[in-house]
């Protein structure tokens, strides 16, 4: 059985942890074997942040390189455009329509492009993109963006979502799970 | 059960099922996690020491006291750390000692990319190396092995992408290892010269047994495909061998990077055709293959410098080249940056206002900087900030403007040293302790002085104000950061001061509890002008709208710190 190949990319402080985390919790319950790669310390502090989830009969490198991914889950516009070049042809792009302005724009120092999920689109990438933000605010916080688009990611896989109820259960806190599991459907539910 | 670990989370696992009792570390990307896991066990006595160097002590202390130890640090607290670290060698253990090091190839979080194996042959050290995570737990076990059978302290190497990756650990219980009784041996224990001496012999020896060792052990293993191509590597470097090369070559994989063996490598090396060394950074591996005459194809074709990937082999061993799909090019950079909220910002804008020449120091404030701050003019090395300020200004005749920043925690880990050398050899440099409450950049950990241990015992805290006193400092003040025209005020004068001084700065980081976080500010678009005046502090909540000019804040960033509020001129920026 083919490895599959999963990033999780964003902005640091978005909650791409977690959602690697929720993904790693399920994953070798359902028979696969796993490995997950983070980033922690400087690049956490509001930088570009990329995560790798691989998963298959046997893997061996924790690293997705460029041309490799199957799936890239994006938190973030500038983000899904800046490691698109490590989807393989053929595979699948979910993205967040939130920017974050990065220092250099917020200095003045260049402009964020312009349309960037339209220039995608025309490079022949399947994308879809959502506004996530809305949902994770309609769930109750602007923090459960990375639940929302999991929801979005476990249709387009056809991952069981009780499975991620569980996850939210034994991986998040209490008082914040319902809050999760809220965001999880309303990503579950955008076509 | 079998659970996805975090490859430190499966080093603490492995301290945890292999009988250690005593672990004590500081925290230093990407090592940190060890320790904070190895905390979770009732079994594990664990807390954070002010540096390496004394975690390390501390450990061979245990060691001596006959409890199976540990220390783990990042690869340039090994530097710090390396004092004892070296004489451990000669005196060796009581009971096991491991020392763990993480490396950080492609300096991920790091100001440098030294490769530690270095330090396991100049110290004659063994060294293992693991791969995965069932390797970070079970090498634990193997390294007290080779500890108690050898008399010696053991290297556990892990580099960033095996300490940072997760993967699947079967989970075994504790095996419980008693405290071994201490016996007096000044031969063996006490470092003189004369008891020296005949150690050196014994290490040599020792070297020597454990090289032979490592021809038959379990963790060097052949992996024969029949193939012509021959591939050595260890830790990371094997998993990318494996996926670029899968059954196209046969592996020498080696557990054991230091001392490495000889037979072994002679017999596979005349197996193949072509045998390549991939190894990330310095040619280890490498160089003995070929000082011993085995003709191995390494650096020619792999870098010195950063990280080795599977692509990168592919194409170097076999000619093949991934498909890249779309991508773009000249998108907008993404570095780290200072929190939303950060009380490191106020000080940095107050710098930079001032034209003030800034010893930088290692923590999250190295962020200050970065544009549009760029109030920083030096970084080298944890406390370099205080003693390179005192340098600084005995070459430029004490001219002031210069000062040094430098966190709490680095402060205490080598700063207060260079402070004693500042007030000794009578300087008139002004230290700026960072004091937000933690050690912040490798994740919040505690420190000596938050009045918190690593199990979350309330403990003493160090009085900063009275250490620097304590040292000859007379003139001390404390401010808070935020309030960046006291901080003007008070940097001012103490820059004019003929004396040595220090200023603390205090404020909690925003990332901690003890932090202040309230609802996020907004605009009144009536009011802005356009001046861009709170743009000047490099806060990530704040944006310029490119159609009207004005400002904008973003409510899931901001925490209400205010700083901004205190820039405008025209009250634009409101509370909510």
């Amino acid at each position: 059985m083919k490895t599959t190949n999963i990033m999780i990319v964003g902005v640091g402080g978005q909650g791409t942890l977690l959602a690697s985390r929720l993904l790693g919790h399920i994953l070798p319950g359902m028979g696969y074997d796993v490995k997950i790669s983070e980033v922690h310390g400087m690049s956490q502090r509001g930088g570009s942040v990329v995560t790798f989830v691989r998963y298959g009969e046997k893997v061996a490198s924790p690293i997705i390189e460029k041309g490799e991914a199957d799936y890239i889950i994006a938190f973030e516009q500038l983000e899904a455009s800046r490691w698109l070049s490590y989807l393989k042809k053929g595979g699948k792009l979910i993205t967040s329509s939130q920017k974050i302005d990065p220092m250099p724009v917020i200095t003045g120092a260049c402009a964020y492009p312009d349309a960037l999920p339209e220039k995608i689109k025309d490079a022949g990438v399947d994308i879809i993109c959502a506004d996530v933000l809305s949902l994770a605010e309609k769930a109750g916080s602007s923090k459960a963006v990375n639940v929302v688009l999991l929801g979005v990611f476990a249709k387009m896989i056809g991952i069981d979502p009780a499975l991620f109820n569980d996850a939210i259960d034994c991986l998040v806190k209490e008082k914040f799970r319902e809050l999760n599991k809220v965001a999880f459907e309303l990503g579950y539910s955008v076509n | 059960m079998r659970k996805l670990l975090l490859g430190n989370e499966a080093v603490a696992r492995g301290l945890y099922e292999h009988g250690c009792r005593i672990v004590s570390s500081y925290p230093g990307t990407p090592s940190t996690e060890i320790t904070e896991f190895a905390a979770t066990y009732d079994a594990l006595y664990a807390e954070w020491a002010p540096n390496e160097k004394v975690a390390v002590e501390t450990a061979i202390g245990a060691s001596f006291g006959g409890a199976r130890a540990f220390a783990a640090m990042k690869h340039v607290g090994l530097n710090v750390a390396a004092d004892p670290v070296f004489t451990s060698s000669y005196t060796g253990i009581n009971a096991g000692l491991i020392i763990a090091v993480a490396d950080d190839p492609g300096m991920h979080s790091s100001q440098n990319e030294q490769d530690s194996r270095n330090y396991a042959i100049a110290s004659k050290i063994p060294m293992l190396e693991p791969s995965d995570s069932t390797e970070c737990r079970d090498f634990v076990g193997v390294a007290y092995e080779i500890s108690e059978k050898f008399d010696t302290p053991v290297f556990l190497r892990l580099t960033t992408r095996i300490a940072h990756s997760q993967s699947l650990v079967e989970l075994g219980e504790r095996t419980d290892v008693g405290v071994k009784p201490f016996e007096k041996n000044p031969r063996k224990y006490v470092m003189t010269p004369a008891n020296a001496i005949p150690k050196h012999t014994v290490v040599e020896n020792r070297t020597a047994a454990i090289r032979e060792w490592a021809e038959n052990c379990s963790v060097n293993t052949v992996e024969d495909n029949g193939t012509s191509i021959g591939v050595i590597a260890a830790g990371t470097c094997y998993d990318y061998a494996k996926e670029a090369l899968a059954d196209k070559a046969s592996y020498l994989k080696l557990g054991m990077v230091n001392p490495l063996p000889i037979k072994l490598i002679a017999d596979f090396c005349a197996k193949y055709d072509k045998v390549y060394v991939i190894e990330e950074l310095d040619p280890v591996i490498e160089n003995h293959c070929k000082s011993n005459g085995f003709n191995v194809i390494g650096k020619e074709v792999f870098p010195l410098c950063g990280e080795i990937n599977s692509s990168m082999i592919k194409e170097k061993i076999l000619g093949e080249k991934t498909e890249i799909g779309a991508s773009f090019t000249d998108l907008p950079v993404r570095p780290p940056v200072m929190c939303s909220g950060c009380p490191h910002r106020g000080m940095f804008y107050v710098l930079k206002k001032l034209g003030v020449f800034v010893n930088g120091d290692i923590g999250c404030y190295t962020l200050g900087g970065a544009a549009p701050l760029n109030a920083i003019d030096t970084t080298v090395c944890m406390g370099f900030s205080v003693a390179g300020l005192h340098g600084f200004l005995k070459a430029n005749g004490e001219s002031k403007k210069s000062v040094a920043v430098i966190g709490d925690s680095t402060f205490i880990h080598s700063g207060i040293t260079g402070l004693i050398n500042m007030a000794y050899n009578r300087s008139s440099g002004t230290v700026i302790v960072l004091d937000n409450s933690i050690t912040g950049m490798t994740g919040h950990q505690q420190n000596p002085s938050t009045g918190v241990t690593l199990k979350g015992d309330m403990t003493t805290s160090v009085d900063l104000e009275a250490l620097c006193k304590a040292v000859g400092i007379n003139r001390v003040r404390v401010v808070d950061p935020q309030e960046i025209n006291e901080v003007e005020k008070i940097v001012k004068e103490e820059l004019e001061a003929d004396e040595p001084s220090v200023i603390i700065a205090r404020r909690p980081c925003v990332m901690i509890k003890k932090a202040v976080i309230k609802p996020p500010y907004r605009i009144d678009p009536d009011k802005c002008k356009k001046c861009k005046m709170c743009m000047k502090i490099g806060c990530p909540s704040l944006s310029v709208d490119p159609e009207t000019g004005k400002v904008s804040v973003d409510k899931t960033l901001c925490v209400g710190c205010g700083l901004c509020k205190k820039l405008c001129k025209f009250d634009a920026i409101c509370e909510n």
